[in-house]
């Protein structure tokens, strides 16, 4: 389990990281906090001839927390953020996802931007992001896009992001007000990548739900935004009548396979309970949602 | 019997803290990767990636010009050591297939090694494996035993008409008879499927060569060295005293895997002598995932008659057991043959094994061995009488357990030792009861209608188990008087965690009544004694214990006998006690142990000694059991069962043990907690799946969930003590009883949680998934 | 003969490295694709730190980097580069275990101690940031490590006594 050889650069600026991605091509990765990279290149199953350390790059550290919403640069690592009490408090849909990621010791070095990089389809951020409506902004040398979450994730472990681009920074929105969320998930063990992960955003008008994003993990190939339930719960209150009709239509249109692990029918089933118990933890914080 | 009393117990049967724990919590352990070998090349092992193809030809070439390479070695150059294997524990009818220690023209799993390459070190190692080219031709893999036997299936051996490895069956009284009269008869299929040892440090090998000296030194992370050596030796044409094997003094677990001879073993030490030079091979995690020898899968078929009353009359179980592509032994399918039986009376038994082989890496001996299959299956049926009478599961157990004045008991059947199956003693009313105080029947009855009520499903399941431990043929201990008149005692078993070097010394302090600050243990180094067995099948205390007692009563004896020559008094007159000899009349009158070392065992050169004086203080012996001991237990769970995700807490675990007399309390309930969790693994997580054709599904711990603490819940732990009766210890064996009856209970339980559905969990571990589906009556394979 | 592994490691790039271990500083020359573990291992001889996964999984590697508890086996050496890193043989002054040892040793929270080192260093690192006072939070701030030994019961109880001794004070 050690890796094959390769070539490592350090590169000292944000600039210098950009021309090397752009002039090395197809044949470089970027290694950030390694935690699914050094796992990959240990079983040999990727062989990369450079690596390009973005851990020394001032300008991708930390984050920006602010009224437009939170911005996490490439650096800023998953323990960091979980443990911020104003992103908790502003955004308690990601403190849960990220809770759920691995163990402390591999969250005190797993960046945020890399696991949305890495798009496991099991993965927690992925489904958190698409639930926040988050932004990738994706620099490569002499330029720069932006890409929806939505539009983000193409594929298991595949993403917009091409040869030569960067993941500098991940834009969630300010939620709206009256908007709440959580994430829930069933794993093996505490730690594992989701069997069935749900993320949900509510927004309230009054005692009605005026939106809804409602995002499953682990269900396909990128995060799962159950239409249906959204649809089933806009302009409602959420009485048990409207839950129970979120978590049956849930699974519409989700057609996940079968692994050793579960078939794709316990994906579904599960994926409409955790959907009704995440708007039932909703409406119990969310006092005027509470029917 | 006991000598024990030949002076005031004081060490055993105390909780004293452990002499290893202190190097271990500095960071100081010996595990074998943490030796310091100076220069020293390291291999790297090239494995099948397909479960069954034939091999057309291997090209090396490009891999020993690779950086660092000095050897690459595939069968074509290791002809003198290209030879079959033999199983550990064999039957007359084993359909005996060759194994060697390196695939010669075929591969059957996924993880047999086909080539080695030997380079300055890992990484340039793994660098050439993969410049090696083989030309595979593939075959058709068979990834299950029920695929084994299936009409046309492929051939494991192609050199054999049949998948089948053995047959055997063993009966007693007229079983068929018995189930045609049997008022009730209930039949089903369970299933346990595969899963691994994971002991933290994988397997390690390191070895060297002194051509001076004729002597081969191998390191070895091995439960059996005076085995690995005997392997090696018959391997290599040498004689035992030429080959020098060292278990180091901290192996990083074992539970089973670590007691199998590998052809890493025999490529490893043979590579270095070849080279003349120190070559280590340490297996890594996803080796480990392919390669070491694994356990659990077996497949039964039980039919169960008995009366209105619920008393059994008839067990009749044929199982198919998962042998893997090559028989490394019949340890544990012939033990689950006669676990079947466990604690209950049961006059008519047929017990029928089909071993089958198949394209996975080969089963053998984990924790446990053979045994939780046998359990999940018996105590499944128990439960089952219970639910067809209307019966408390725990009621049927009682009206059907052996009686504590009913030993010693003759089964009817044959122990996997060859001696007949009968236990020697145990109080299994007790274990019962002690479980039954713990846990309330009536009371959790009433609890778990008020929580179907409220949509929460419990459930409360018990299982029971009778194992036999502390095997033959013998152990050895070796009890010396060191020249700086210290006791050292030397054990050919090698622990892995289990205290050896704290139990045996608080047995020999006892023993030869000196302060254990004088003694000293050491183990698993066969230059230093020159027999022995090795830790297994939760034998060591049972076996090495009564050596090391009677081996330090005979030093004791010489002890007295110089201590009184020295004195100038009759052997009588002398009392041992500290480090020193004395008068018993006149204490002011003592001499030291070092002193007589001094007189005894090195003596003035060429002067002679007093004739009286007994020379080179040691003792050597050998302790052979009659035949097995039979350690007993069980383990109640209550469950609380979530029927919208299948996802199962454990939330009640009462454990109860009979190991006969415990020698430290602390260390016996370590085993047990340990075993319990390993328990947990098999019930609820873990599984190394394979595809149909035999390709690893489960090569990483992201997709093998061993639990953490999270998961394994505290057990209450209660003993009783049923002294055995063959041995002067009256001991047991205590590693493994913490997992035997976990599976089987937490089924029992899931089962009891999920009665208003009517669901069936027939198939271990209980996933998620498996347990949804059980409740909607559709089953997960 | 084979070269010395001391300092041997890969066969691709060399580069320099300084770090600080256990508060003395070392420089080395490693090659790029040897983990931190590796490096402490074999270069350094700290073999306290133990690999029993190579994938992050079972927390045997695990050590202390700038303050947080990391796997050392999903590290390269190179990511150390300045870095401050406490193992296992830093905790005890000299002979004398520190208050997490002893209380491993006194609840019996180690059998074959493969996996001992990484428990230490975990737990060290979370008292650090506040007692551990309940079952539950024992259970998980062991949770990021495997034991296949001893159920854990020893090492809750080992992490529990430490906050009934100091009064539920944080530790260091
Ligand atoms: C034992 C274990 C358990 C885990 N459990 C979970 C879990 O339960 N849930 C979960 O979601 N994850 C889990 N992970 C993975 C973990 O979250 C990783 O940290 C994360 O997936 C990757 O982040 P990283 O910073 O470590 O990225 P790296 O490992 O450095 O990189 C991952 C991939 O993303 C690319 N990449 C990284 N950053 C960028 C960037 N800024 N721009 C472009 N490409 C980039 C890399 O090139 C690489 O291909 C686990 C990991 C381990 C070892
Ligand atoms: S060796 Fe690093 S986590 Fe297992
Ligand atoms: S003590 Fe052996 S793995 Fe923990």
């Amino acid at each position: 389990m050690k890796p094959a050889p390769f070539r490592y650069h350090l590169p000292a600026t944000l600039q210098e990281a950009l021309e090397l991605l752009a002039e090395l091509g197809d044949d470089a990765k970027v290694l950030a906090g390694g935690q699914s990279l050094l796992p990959m290149l240990g079983y040999r199953l990727t062989a990369p001839a450079h690596l390009v350390d973005i851990g020394g790059l001032s300008e991708l550290r930390g984050w920006e927390l602010d009224e437009a919403g939170l911005r996490i640069r490439a650096m800023a690592r998953q323990r960091e953020v979980e443990l911020d009490p104003d992103i908790g408090l502003r955004f308690p849909i990601l403190h849960a996802a990220i809770a759920h990621v691995a163990h402390a010791q591999i969250r005190n070095r797993g960046t945020v931007c890399g696991s949305v990089a890495h798009a496991d389809p099991a993965a927690e951020l992925p489904a958190t992001m698409v639930a926040l409506g988050a932004t990738m902004v994706l620099e490569r040398s002499g330029g720069r896009r932006e890409v929806p979450a939505a539009d983000f994730f193409q594929f298991h472990f595949t993403t917009a992001i091409e040869t030569g681009e960067l993941l500098t920074e991940v834009r969630i929105p300010s939620p709206r007000s009256g908007s709440t969320g959580t994430f829930l998930e069933i794993s093996h063990r505490k730690g594992d990548f989701a069997l069935v992960g749900v993320a949900a955003t509510v927004v309230a008008d009054g005692d009605r739900v005026a939106a809804a994003r409602i995002v499953c993990a682990g269900v396909a190939p990128t995060p799962f935004v159950a239409v249906a339930a959204e649809q089933a719960v806009v302009g409602r209150v959420l009485d048990d009548a409207t839950l129970l009709v979120a978590q049956y239509c849930a699974s519409e249109g989700m057609s996940p396979t079968d692994d050793f692990h579960a078939e794709g029918a316990y994906r579904r089933q599960v994926a409409g309970v955790l959907v009704r118990r995440s708007l039932d933890v909703i409406r119990s914080q969310q006092g005027a949602l509470s029917a | 019997m006991s000598q024990v009393e030949t002076t005031a117990t004081r060490h055993v049967g105390t909780s004293m803290r452990r002499r290893e724990d202190h190097r271990l919590l500095i960071g100081a352990g010996k595990f074998l990767d943490d030796l310091d070998f100076g220069a020293c090349y390291e291999a790297a092992v090239l494995r099948s990636p397909y479960p069954s193809a034939r091999i057309r030809s291997i090209a090396v070439e490009r891999a020993r010009q690779a950086p660092g390479v000095v050897a690459v070695f595939t069968a074509a150059d290791l002809g003198p050591i290209l030879q079959d294997l033999p199983p550990k524990v064999t039957h007359p009818s084993l359909n005996r297939q060759p194994r060697y220690p390196i695939a010669v023209d075929a591969v059957r799993y996924v993880g047999e090694p086909v080539a080695v390459a030997v380079a300055s070190n890992r990484w340039l190692a793994e660098d050439a494996l993969e410049l090696i080219e083989v030309d595979y031709d593939l075959r058709p893999g068979v990834g299950s035993t029920a695929s084994a036997l299936a009409e046309g299936a492929p051939l494991v051996h192609e050199a054999s008409d049949t998948n089948v490895a053995v047959h055997i069956v063993q009966q007693s009284g007229d079983p068929d008879a018995a189930l045609r009269t049997a008022p009730h008869v209930l039949r089903d299929t369970f299933v346990i499927t595969r899963g691994g040892g994971h002991s933290m440090e994988g397997r390690a090998v390191a070895a060297r060569y002194d051509r001076a000296a004729s002597q081969l030194t191998v390191w070895d992370a091995t439960q059996t060295p005076h085995y690995v050596r005997h392997m090696l030796a018959a391997l290599y044409g040498m004689t035992e005293d030429e080959i020098r094997l060292i278990a180091p003094a901290d192996i990083g677990g074992g539970f089973g895997p670590k007691a199998q001879f590998y052809g890493e073993e025999a490529l490893i030490p043979w590579i270095a002598m070849h080279l003349g030079a120190t070559v280590k091979w340490i297996e890594d995690r996803w080796e480990s995932f392919i390669s070491s020898t694994m356990e659990r899968s077996q497949t039964h078929r039980m039919e169960i008659g008995f009366d209105d009353d619920g008393r059994i009359l008839v067990l009749k179980d044929v199982f198919e057991h998962d042998q893997g592509a090559y028989c490394v032994g019949l340890q544990v399918p012939t033990i689950t043959m006669s676990t079947l039986p466990g604690p209950y009376k049961i006059p008519n038994i047929h017990s029928e094994l089909i071993a089958c082989y198949t394209n996975m890496v080969p089963t053998s001996s984990l924790r446990g061995a053979g045994r939780p299959q046998a359990v999940a299956a018996t105590e499944r049926m128990v439960d089952r009488i219970a639910e067809h009478l209307g019966l408390e599961p725990s009621e049927v157990r009682r009206r059907n357990l052996i009686q504590a004045d009913e030993f010693p008991y003759a089964v009817g059947l044959r122990f996997r030792d060859g001696s007949p199956l009968t236990y020697d003693s145990g109080d299994y009313p007790a274990l019962l009861d002690g479980a039954l105080e713990r846990i309330d029947v009536p009371a959790f009855r009433t609890e778990q209608a008020i929580a179907r009520r409220e949509g929460r499903f419990l459930g409360l399941g018990i299982g029971m188990f009778v194992e036999g431990s502390g095997l033959g043929p013998f152990e050895g201990a070796r009890v010396r008087l060191t020249n700086a008149g210290r006791i050292l005692v030397t054990l050919a078993a090698s622990p892995q965690g289990q205290g050896y070097e704290t139990v045996y010394a608080q047995l020999a302090a006892d023993a030869i009544g000196v302060d254990i600050e004088h003694v000293e243990v050491r183990h698993g180094d066969t230059s230093t004694i020159p027999f022995g067995q090795g830790t297994f099948a939760s034998r060591v205390t049972a076996t090495a214990g009564p050596a090391v007692h009677e081996a330090c009563l005979r030093l004791r004896a010489e002890l007295l006998a110089a201590g009184a020559v020295a004195l100038g008094v009759d052997p009588d007159d002398v009392t041992l006690g500290g480090s020193s000899v004395s008068v018993a009349w006149a204490p002011e009158r003592t001499v030291t142990l070092q002193d007589l070392a001094a007189v005894s065992n090195m003596g003035r050169h060429g002067m002679s000694v007093d004739p009286r004086m007994p020379v080179a203080i040691e003792a050597t012996a050998y302790f052979k059991p009659l035949r097995a001991v039979y350690t007993s237990g069980i383990y109640a769970a209550v469950v609380d069962v979530d029927v919208e995700t299948g996802m199962v807490e454990v939330v009640r675990s009462v454990l109860g043990h009979d190991c006969g007399v415990v020698l430290n309390p602390m260390i016996v309930d370590g085993q047990m907690y340990g075993a319990f969790a390993h328990g947990i693994g098999n019930a609820l997580y873990e599984e190394a799946a394979y595809d149909e054709d035999g390709q690893p599904l489960a090569t990483s711990y992201l997709d093998y969930p061993l639990p953490t603490a999270m998961e394994v819940p505290r057990p209450e732990l209660f003993h009783v003590v049923s002294p055995s009766p063959l041995n002067s210890l009256g001991v047991k064996g205590a590693g493994e009883g913490g997992l035997i009856p976990v599976p089987a209970a937490i089924a029992n339980a899931v089962e009891d949680a999920l009665r208003p559905f009517g669901g069936r969990v027939n198939r271990l571990p209980l996933t998620p998934a498996r347990v949804l589906a059980a409740i909607q009556g559709t089953t997960r394979q | 003969m084979p070269e010395d592994p001391a300092t041997s490691s890969g066969g691709c790039e060399v580069i320099e490295l300084s770090f600080v271990v256990n508060g003395e500083p070392v420089t080395l020359s490693s090659d790029v694709r040897v983990s931190l573990a590796e490096i402490l291992r074999r270069d350094l001889r700290l073999t306290g730190t133990h690999l029993g996964c190579e994938h992050g999984s079972c927390g045997a590697c695990t050590v202390i980097v700038d303050g947080l508890a990391v796997r050392s086996c999903l590290m390269l050496a190179a990511q150390a580069q300045g870095a401050d890193v406490e193992t296992v043989e830093g905790l005890a002054r000299g002979d004398e275990l520190d208050d997490l040892q002893a209380a491993f040793r006194e609840h019996h929270a180690l059998q074959c101690g493969f996996c001992t080192s990484g428990f230490l260093m975990s737990l060290t690192a979370r008292l650090r940031e506040g007692p551990v006072v309940s079952e539950f939070q024992a259970r998980e701030a062991l949770s990021g490590n495997i034991c296949r030994c001893t159920g854990y019961v020893g090492l809750v109880d080992a992490v529990l006594s430490l906050a009934a001794d100091s009064g539920k004070e944080p530790l260091k």
